[in-house]
């Protein structure tokens, strides 16, 4: 396994993992327009971090337990009726400014609070990286199996309520996936910036996708080139990783839109 | 055999109640259509049916293993899904390219495979909901209010699309309407909703129930016969033979 030694291969493999898992995920996200819900669930995962540094466990099952309480609230309350942008609002920033307080008070510990903020992808390791693509996969399995009876859920409730599937356990299955891949991408492009990753790539695919299916696998390529482009980048320009990874993602995001447009203006 | 009972069906949303001891049945092969106007819990009877709704209280009983296709009232398909009719087709359960086709050609919709939901006519839409629903070979075919938003000739030949399939696979039709005359000349069966059932019976018969006329006024009867020529409604005013066991409002 020498491969492995070289923090900057540990660094490709670790993005590539997060973004394979976020893109197909995140077109669930952007076709149930859940982008504020994803956003509400990272940031709540810093209070997940400031727990596990107090609480001595690892990194990943705090905010894996926190992210989850998160988003169960969240879609527990969404279905009672609240006004759902502002709901978000106020459950997001004040988990952030919570966790925020909550880091503060740890004593002892020196956290460099920014790896958390923005990640910190050239200091993942071998355990880390096993954990990445454990909860990679997981996801990836997780929507494999649920994807037909998700795809009706998030068409229609009463289309899968007729053909006997519970759109309130697809939603549940969705929440888990979250909560997972919020819990493996805060190392690597941190918690203000793991809805980029999950939203980018599935909005820069949907104009070059005629099915659900091509939509998800081209949003992982895109996701996995801005990863490993945004990785080579920050390593030429001395930026910091992950935010040059969502730029680079952005940047591929304006092209598609775009290209669309052209396209769009040449049938005319 | 009843393919759903409805045993003292009551449903309350957001504490009030929205249906209040519904009896009802439909049988195999049954055509039975719900009319009701705004708000009378149509839609809420088919989806506690369709089993999106518990009841407060009273119980549905499906018969076992009962498929059941459902047609929505609309269908919003959000613009960042990508999704095209033979896709579509495909949800929740894989058909074959063979069964797509023979269900779209049913539906009177075929050649459509390859377009993009999003770029159907409102028809072509119906059309296309109507042909997945066919595609898990329902014992009971469910609309609800199916032709919202077509024109009247587009709803006339939805219908008797419906017609068609119902004699082509012998299965059951609930369906909601507000088009009344439209729908009710084909039904073996009217329930006239109104929170309970108002009254219920043929067509004919609901159509001239006094429960019914103080629901919808008599107008609508004339046009019945629009849709069932061989129904002479012009002894409408001094019937004198029983067609009907409800006194005809004069």
């Amino acid at each position: 396994m020498t491969l492995l030694d070289s923090f900057l291969i540990r660094a490709a493999l670790a993005g590539l993992g997060v973004a394979i898992a976020a893109a197909p995920l995140g077109c669930f996200v952007v076709w149930r327009r859940m982008a504020y819900f994803g956003d509400a669930t990272a940031h709540a995962s810093i209070l997940g971090v400031a727990l596990a540094l107090s609480f001595q466990t690892s990194i990943f099952t705090g905010v894996l337990v926190v992210s989850l309480l998160m988003a169960t609230t969240v879609s527990t309350l969404s279905n009672r009726g609240y006004a759902m942008d502002t709901l978000l609002g106020v459950l997001a920033h004040s988990a952030l400014a919570f966790g925020l307080v909550a880091v503060s008070f740890l004593q002892g510990v020196r956290i460099d609070l920014m790896a958390y903020l923005f990640g910190d992808i050239l200091a993942v390791g071998r355990l880390d990286l096993a954990v990445i693509w454990g909860g990679a996969l997981l996801v990836l399995a997780l929507l494999w199996w649920r994807w037909s009876a998700l795809l009706t859920a998030t068409l229609n409730p009463d289309l899968a309520y007729a053909a006997g599937i519970d759109p309130r356990r697809e939603q549940l299955v969705l929440t888990i996936a979250l909560a997972l891949v919020v819990a493996v991408a805060i190392k690597v492009v941190g918690v203000l910036l793991i809805a980029a990753m999950l939203i980018i790539p599935a909005a820069t695919a949907r104009p070059f996708a005629s099915t659900p299916e091509r939509m998800a696998l081209i949003a992982a390529a895109i996701g996995g080139l801005s990863a490993l482009g945004g990785l080579q980048l920050a390593f030429a320009l001395d930026t910091p990783t992950g935010p040059t990874i969502v730029c680079l993602a952005a940047v591929m995001f304006a092209l598609s839109s775009l290209t669309s447009l052209f396209l769009r203006g040449n049938r005319i | 055999m009843s393919l759903v009972t409805l045993n003292n069906l009551t449903i309350h949303h957001g504490g009030n109640p929205v249906l209040t001891g519904v009896n009802f049945n439909i049988q195999a092969g049954e055509i039975v259509t719900v009319v009701g106007p705004n708000g009378s819990g149509k839609s809420t009877l088919l989806r506690a049916i369709i089993g999106a709704l518990q009841p407060s209280s009273g119980q549905v009983v499906r018969a076992s293993g009962l498929r059941v296709g459902y047609v929505p009232q609309k269908l919003h398909i959000d613009p960042t899904l990508p999704l095209t009719v033979r896709r579509f087709l495909s949800l929740p359960l894989r058909v074959t390219n063979a069964a797509a086709t023979q269900a779209l050609e049913q539906a009177g919709a075929g050649r459509l495979a390859n377009q993009q939901m999003a770029g159907l006519s409102g028809g072509q839409f119906q059309r296309v909901l109507l042909a997945r629903a066919l595609l898990c070979d329902p014992q009971l075919l469910i609309l609800d209010e199916a032709t919202q938003g077509l024109d009247q000739p587009g709803s006339a030949a939805f219908y008797q699309q419906i017609e068609t399939v119902r004699q082509h696979l012998g299965c059951a039709v609930l369906m909601v309407s507000h088009e009344l005359h439209v729908v009710m000349a084909a039904s073996d069966r009217v329930i006239c909703l109104n929170g309970h059932v108002c009254c219920e019976g043929e067509p004919e018969q609901v159509a001239s129930a006094p429960e019914y006329r103080a629901l919808f006024g008599s107008g609508t009867q004339g046009a019945l016969a629009l849709y069932r020529h061989e129904h002479n409604h012009s002894h409408d005013q001094d019937c004198t033979h029983e067609h009907h066991d409800h006194e005809a409002a004069q």
